[in-house]
């Protein structure tokens, strides 16, 4: 076509359709695994998964994360293990986003949820404390006064979705290997992993990965770096971090 | 030939109201035309981008424009420390006011079909659907086209800066090379017509689609002067005057407030001015078949229709091609349009000649083409000649310059 053919490329595209959605008016559906504002994540007994090891405050590349860890009080522990993260903080006019910290996290403490619209108009506001990151007593995030929660933003919130990433290895596909968290128990692996008998994980991994309720009393790191041939990455995001 | 019957009276009070009135009806025209104009390109262009544009002020978005204008007024107005002052606060207004004078010369209306001369009745008067009809009317046209270039090219000179200066060298060199292609395709329109009048143009025009200048001077001067016209606006691809990647903003860099606003507006008014100048020198201004009702009416709406077809082709032409090069500009310019232009302007004017001269049209065609072609051939042999002198090749002096670097 030459000199003429561009012309109709762009006369072809006044009757396709737009792709532009208008932002404001209609929010699209967020990707599951969408990088958004933190929480911290607690057990199905109420207790903070948080144990005060500061690997999250250590791997932030924004050096946004600020964590100081102390022994449990005997009388009332607040975490199932030695010690808890008593503050917790996260500087949002510094966070970045990119997730290291819930991979660093050998609890599966930190997570990410997918909430993004949120701001504030100092930058005391911008620095989120332990108890405004910490899920409430259903298990799903607080909603602030500033914050824009849409419907099912503050579901999937949980090591779940990072342990069910399709990045992992397939011979760990829907193999149970993340801990249980208030409010849901220990879920199902996701939907649509593969049933493949050829991709199951080996008869002696899925034995040992038993039972996972009541975590509490062991690290999710001891299993995974036990039963990993391949590497931990294979496990979840939590489990690979502290192995390695 | 005899001008508006407006003044054929003598001039009293009621032709005066008349030309106010006409003058103020023609502003109104033009001003309104650019608001729905900036409209219009954004949502074309948006649309071949596969985006929504503006959609927010007001229905569909159309009051974005008036939006901007008044974002534009309340805008803090700076002046650069190294600007020309007095000049500065002058070059708008040398952009804005040719971009209005040029309307006034083009018929949005009138019969011109079955005896009648294109006139409408007016309080008792006679006159003419234009705002004035002098007698130089194209010439009006390449004068204020001239005098927009001033605009530009103090504004750039002016802003004490280098990118507007860089733009509006830019814009002086390419506006002055492609007037003279404008004016040589304007030529051969005159010729036909037997007047400079837009007038007289259309009126000539008035008959078929084959008494149209389009077909009557066989095409070529009109895509010249499309091609001219377009590099003359400044419009893209030939818009190294405002390249955003190379020069910011090109001539009005500098400026802010509604003195940029100005500008745009010229930029806009400009470019229904030139379609407007296209369809009475072209295509028969308001000339078209009269379906039913009043015939009045179908001149303007034909006049319209043809204007709107224009206005789409010169924004279709900016969300398809991509910038010239300076010096493809300048070869299109001066080594293809100008020649090809004056080369037809003979072929026509030998035909019109051997017409009114009675010789025998066959061998006047065919002499006429012939020697057409070997002007052309010797002005390529002279081309190629000049550039093997220079040592060139095919890739003209750029290799030229790595050769004698190296």
């Amino acid at each position: 076509m030459g000199y003429t053919g561009g012309f109709w490329v762009t006369l072809k595209q006044i009757f396709q359709e737009r792709i532009t959605s208008e932002y404001p008016d209609e929010k699209r559906p967020k990707p599951l695994r969408h990088h958004g504002r933190h929480v911290l994540n607690r057990y199905e007994d109420g207790m903070e998964k948080c144990i005060g090891c500061e690997l999250c405050a250590g791997v932030c590349p924004a050096r946004c994360i600020y964590v100081r860890g102390a022994d449990n009080p005997p009388e009332a522990p607040v975490s199932p293990g030695e010690r808890w993260g008593f503050i917790y903080e996260i500087n949002y006019l510094r966070c970045i986003h990119c997730d290291l910290c819930v991979e660093a996290c050998p609890t599966e403490a930190i997570t990410e949820s997918k909430l993004f619209e949120f701001s504030f108009t100092n930058r005391a506001d911008a620095i989120y404390t332990r108890d405004e990151l910490l899920v409430g007593d259903d298990g799903r995030p607080r909603k602030l006064a500033w914050e824009d929660w849409r419907e099912g933003e503050d579901e999937h919130t949980s090591a779940w979705m990072r342990a069910t990433s399709p990045s992992g290895s397939a011979a760990y596909e829907g193999r149970v290997s993340w801990s249980g968290e208030l409010g849901y128990g220990v879920r199902p692996p996701e939907a649509g992993q593969s049933d493949d008998p050829d991709l199951a994980p080996p008869k002696d991994v899925e034995a040992k990965a038993g039972p996972v309720q009541g975590r509490s009393d062991t690290a999710p790191g001891e299993r995974a770096s036990d039963h990993d041939p391949d590497g931990p990455r294979a496990a979840g995001g939590g489990e690979g971090a502290v192995s390695r | 030939m005899t001008g508006d019957p407006l003044f054929a009276d003598g001039f009293d009070w009621v032709v005066l109201a008349i030309l106010v009135a006409k003058a103020v009806i023609g502003f109104t025209i033009v001003v309104v035309g650019v608001i729905f104009m900036i409209w219009f390109e954004r949502k074309v262009v948006a649309d071949m981008q596969n985006r929504i544009g503006p959609n927010r002020a007001g229905r569909w978005g159309l009051g974005q424009t008036l939006a901007d204008g008044i974002k534009l007024i309340f805008k803090e107005d700076l002046k650069p420390d190294r600007a020309d002052k007095p000049v500065f606060r002058l070059a708008p207004y040398l952009s804005v006011v040719p971009a209005f004078l040029t309307f006034t010369i083009v018929p949005i209306g009138g019969v011109f079909t079955g005896g009648n001369d294109g006139g409408v009745e007016l309080f008792g008067r006679r006159t003419w659907m234009q705002v004035a009809d002098p007698p130089v009317g194209v010439l009006f046209l390449l004068a204020m086209s001239s005098i927009a270039v001033y605009g530009i090219m103090l504004a750039g000179w002016s802003s004490g800066s280098k990118y507007p200066l860089l733009g509006s060298v830019r814009a002086t060199a390419q506006m002055v090379s492609y007037e003279a292609a404008l004016g040589l395709s304007v030529v051969a329109v005159v010729l036909l017509s037997g007047s400079l009048s837009t007038h007289d143009i259309v009126a000539a025009q008035a008959g078929s689609i084959f008494d149209w200048n389009v077909i009557a001077t066989a095409a070529v001067p009109f895509v010249v002067f499309c091609v001219a016209a377009t590099a003359e606006l400044n419009r893209p691809p030939f818009d190294l005057v405002e390249a955003e990647q190379e020069l910011v903003g090109g001539f009005h860099t500098e400026y802010s407030s509604i003195r940029f606003g100005m500008f745009y507006l010229a930029e806009f008014m400009n470019t229904i001015t030139m379609s407007a100048i296209i369809v009475t020198l072209f295509l028969g201004g308001p000339a078209g078949p009269v379906l039913f009702g009043p015939p009045l009416i179908w001149g303007t709406l034909w006049f319209t229709l043809k204007l709107l077809v224009f206005l789409f082709i010169f924004v279709w032409l900016r969300a398809t091609l991509p910038r010239y090069r300076y010096d493809q500009l300048m070869d299109l310019g001066w080594k293809r349009l100008i020649p090809l232009s004056l080369g037809w302007l003979l072929v026509i004017g030998a035909i019109s000649i051997g017409r009114d001269a009675g010789w025998n049209r066959p061998l006047t065609l065919v002499g006429a083409f012939s020697l057409g072609v070997i002007s052309w051939a010797a002005l390529i042999g002279a081309m190629r000649v000049a550039k093997l002198r220079r040592g060139g090749d095919e890739f003209g002096e750029l290799s030229t310059a790595t050769e004698r670097v190296g």
